[in-house]
């Protein structure tokens, strides 16, 4: 109960501000640029929906229901983008495409033109902020909509097609009604990533909400107005949050049958065949191979001046506190987890939903619901034992690791509970009695048996958290100790700096990070699979 | 014989639903008591209270001469000194068979444990099978490593919570009769919760007969058939029908099928209504018989044909005849009564 209500003073604390009054800057905020940051968080959410849908369904159709060459390393490899950090992936093609990129210098050389004779599209645009989410999170779309595809019934097709539907009209007037929770729940999700992410709209200049909270806090100074910003980019998040919990919910009633068979797969040919190599290929490319060649090139370049002690240094920062907020988020979802197993009352369930709530919130929120009563708090330590020891104890809290921690656990503590609870759920709850009854305390049943039949969804968990937070930018970025640096701060510094080939190597350790969970993720995918002839392991 | 476990005016309630009301039994060091009855009778509240999974809300439980479970204070289950058989058995699939039955052992030296895990491993058979894993055995083997695990710690009572039901049905009276011999052996106090009545037959010493949370009979499985307590445990335990009837004299009553002789129940007088238990065996077919009756369904059973018949009168009763005699639905036959232990009830 404790760590709900700790975990939930962040988005108390943005909340609370709503109500307090207006200050003259969001008055002027009000008068400025607050449409701009609305129309702009809404035409980019807009974007990268059709951009996420379009490549995410289309390639978890052509890999679930139809053969062509090469399609068991597409299932896998179209996961690989998620991989890539959407920061990165933008100034990777800033660099390429940018005026002075190979790309258009290319373009120059060959026909001659100079600056201003011909039309190239602008990277750093709204256009190019959605083409680069839209490559890197279409992959939470492909996920769902591909387990949905393949749990359909494969009766219900048929039945479609035996009453003169044709393949097309099977998929539009069936399948895809059908799959549309998992297809909805899974862009809620990468929606849910639009809206937080900072990186690749701040490298782009525009103003959404997540630029806005931090150029109101750091260029404006005023926490409240900053703050404010923050609820309203909570209200579109937690819309989306109910629209994916509902759709979820959905998805449980939409199984038709239990009858699952193998599915016809359609054998496609020729040019066919060809079109859909190419449809699942691109994605891949564009969203992974291509930006990855990039930054391999690069960090070859640079690799002798950029990797020396500090960036060693910066790696070390990077994979301690990385491991560090794992651990700690992996022992309180044990905590949670076990609590919930052990008294299944009303409040402790309703702890373990509160603080499972982050991880739909940006980081930047956190970072501001974290640093404003965290500052408080030192500020009244510091007050007190000066008042009363005439010490003064200065910041404990707020900028320090203990702050960028905490915002860590804020927002990936779902990822870990959610893990670490599927895991207990999976282990009968006679496991425990018996256990009991051989005379064993419940904590020293969760040592003996809970954790060691639980090692591999630990481990999971273990590494999925080490790479979100490896990855995250926003919240270190607001919340680090002075003269503290990680691989993803670096990385963004450089780049902003215009260093792009110098930001290389540091990108490169992230995606190289990143891609140890989406090999996780496709193993499993791979193995569970209703219909298909299961390796059988009696447990 | 000392007394192993007493149960007095044990009440368990969930909320506001009474699951156990009342209960008081005993039960001798060495004995096997079987809890018996149909499913949400609460007898698998009664044990896993004496295990302690469960507080009671009223009375209290004994082990030995120590109180276990009372609303006052209830020892966790780990402080009991109890062993349980689970009905999935809930063998840690990360651990051998050997390291299964060496699980409650850890007090243990090292020499001690591993004599007793061969003693056990000896009594149960699988010798051959110590560093097999959970998932590499049959469902019989299963159970026996779980009954091993529970009882190596040399409990003070082992509860075993219908550890028959994942069993075929053929196996479970050849299993029952295997784990019996293997708790005489160990001179284990032992009770055992099933809602078969030819398990607990098997199995048990003594019995408990329980439905709506309260004890119905406590009595050998030969009593409970032969001379049932109450309506309850005549219908519940056997087969056979319940007819109405009324005491014309001591002695004496009258029945649609005819005058039976036998002892009324105390306090009847003359003329008091009675329901008087059938069983299948009670009724024979009787070619001689003036009675007759029509077939109205039969079951083979191998040696016996078990017939339902429908008399004159329109009351319908079970008989068991020889399978040689194999008459047709609508057939009429001829029966007579022929009750060796009459059960009658006062309406």
């Amino acid at each position: 109960m404790l760590i709900a209500i700790l975990f939930s003073v962040p988005t108390l604390t943005i909340f609370t501000f709503v109500f307090q009054p207006a200050t003259d800057t969001w008055q002027h905020l009000y008068d400025t640029v607050l449409t701009e940051y609305l129309t702009n968080s809404a035409l980019l959410v807009m974007g990268v929906s059709i951009g996420s849908l379009t490549l995410g369904v289309s390639t978890a159709w052509l890999t679930s229901l139809c053969t062509f060459p090469g399609k068991k390393i597409f299932i896998w490899a179209l996961l690989l983008p998620l991989a890539m950090p959407a920061y990165i992936i933008a100034y990777t093609y800033t660099g390429m495409f940018d005026f002075a990129g190979p790309v258009q210098t290319l373009l120059r050389e060959l026909t001659g033109w100079g600056y201003g004779d011909y039309w190239f599209p602008e990277i750093r645009s709204l256009g190019g902020a959605i083409t680069m989410l839209s490559l890197v999170l279409y992959p939470y779309v492909y996920l769902l909509a591909r387990a949905a595809f393949l749990e359909q019934s494969v009766c219900v097709l048929e039945v479609s097609r035996s009453l003169g539907c044709g393949p097309w009209c099977s998929f539009y007037r069936v399948a895809l009604p059908l799959a549309r929770p998992a297809i909805v729940a899974g862009l809620s999700l990468a929606l849910m990533e639009t809206l937080a992410d900072y990186g690749t709209v701040s490298y782009f200049g525009l103003g959404v909400f997540t630029t806005g909270i931090f150029r109101t806090w750091f260029g404006l100074g005023d926490e409240t107005a900053a703050a404010k910003l923050a609820a309203l980019l909570l209200l579109f998040v937690f819309t989306l949050v109910i629209i994916e919990r509902g759709s979820r919910k959905q998805a449980r009633y939409h199984h038709t049958s239990n009858k699952y068979s193998q599915l016809p797969e359609y054998q496609l040919t020729g040019l066919r065949a060809f079109t859909a190599m190419l449809i699942c290929f691109l994605p891949v490319f564009l969203g992974f191979l291509l930006p990855g060649g990039q930054l391999a090139y690069w960090a070859g370049i640079t690799f002798d001046e950029m990797v020396d002690a500090s960036f060693i240094r910066l790696t070390m920062n990077s994979v301690l506190l990385a491991a560090s907020a794992a651990i700690l988020s992996l022992a309180l979802a044990l905590i949670l987890a076990y609590g919930k197993r052990l008294m299944p009352q009303k409040s402790v369930l309703a702890a373990v939903r509160i603080s499972g709530m982050g991880y739909a919130i940006p980081g930047t929120v956190i970072a501001v619901g974290i640093i404003i009563p965290f500052a408080w708090l030192d500020n009244t330590i510091d007050a007190f034992t000066r008042e009363h020891f005439n010490i003064s104890t200065g910041l404990l809290l707020s900028g320090t690791l203990v702050a960028v921690l905490f915002a860590y656990m804020v927002r990936f503590l779902a990822v870990s509970l959610q893990t670490v609870e599927s895991g207990l759920g999976k282990i009968k709850y006679s496991m425990d009695d018996a256990a009991r009854s051989l005379g064993y305390t419940p904590t020293e049943t969760l040592r003996k048996i809970h954790m060691p039949l639980m090692k591999g969804t630990l481990l999971t968990s273990l590494l999925i958290v080490f790479v979100d937070v490896m990855k995250e930018l926003p919240a270190t970025l607001i919340l680090r100790p002075f003269n503290f640096n990680t691989l993803a701060v670096r990385a963004f510094e450089l780049a902003s700096d215009e260093r792009l080939a110098d930001s290389a190597s540091a990108a490169i350790m992230i995606v190289l990070a990143g891609l140890i969970p989406v090999i996780l993720l496709s193993k499993s995918i791979s193995t569970s699979r209703a219909g298909h002839v299961k390796a059988t392991r009696s447990q | 014989m000392s007394k192993q476990l007493e149960v007095n005016k044990l009440s368990v309630s969930f909320g506001k639903v009474n699951v156990i009301n009342d209960i008081s039994f005993s039960l001798a060091a060495g004995r096997i008591g079987c809890i018996l009855g149909p499913s949400g009778c609460g007898k698998t509240t009664a044990l896993r209270t004496i295990a302690g999974f469960q507080q009671p809300t009223k009375g209290y439980v004994l082990l030995g001469n120590k109180q276990i479970s009372s609303p006052q204070k209830s020892l966790p289950p780990e402080k009991r000194n109890i062993g349980m058989v689970f009905q999935d058995f809930a063998l840690f699939p990360n651990l051998t068979v050997a390291d299964n039955i060496r699980f409650g052992l850890r007090n243990w030296t090292t020499d001690a444990q591993q004599k007793r895990i061969d003693e056990l491993l000896e009594l149960i058979g699988l010798k051959h099978l110590a560093t097999a894993y959970s998932h590499q055995l049959s469902g019989g083997q299963q159970q026996r490593v779980a009954l091993a695990r529970a009882m190596a710690p040399k409990p003070d009572i082992l509860l075993l919570d219908e550890p028959f039901s994942s069993m075929d049905i053929d196996l479970r009276e050849q299993l029952a009769r295997e784990v019996r011999n293997i708790l005489k052996q160990e001179n284990i106090t032992a009770i055992l919760v099933t809602h078969d009545q030819h398990e607990a037959f098997v199995m048990a010493d003594e019995i408990c007969v329980m439905h709506d949370g309260i004890i119905q009979q406590h009595d050998t499985g030969y009593n409970l058939y032969h001379k049932p307590a109450n309506k309850f445990v005549a219908d519940f335990i056997g087969q056979g029908v319940i007819i109405t009837g009324e005491a014309i004299d001591t002695g004496k009553i009258k029945t649609e099928l005819g005058i039976i002789e036998g002892s009324t129940p105390e306090g009847c007088q003359p003329g008091c209504k009675v329901d008087v238990l059938i069983r299948p065996d009670d009724v024979i077919h009787d070619d001689e018989s003036n009675e007759q009756a029509i077939i109205i369904d039969k079951a083979f059973k191998g040696a016996e044909f078990l017939y339902t018949l429908r008399t004159r009168t329109g009351v319908e009763v079970l008989c068991l005849a020889p399978s040689h005699h194999n008459h047709q639905i609508n057939e009429s036959i001829g029966i007579r009564l022929d009750i060796d232990h009459l059960v009658v009830f006062k309406q």
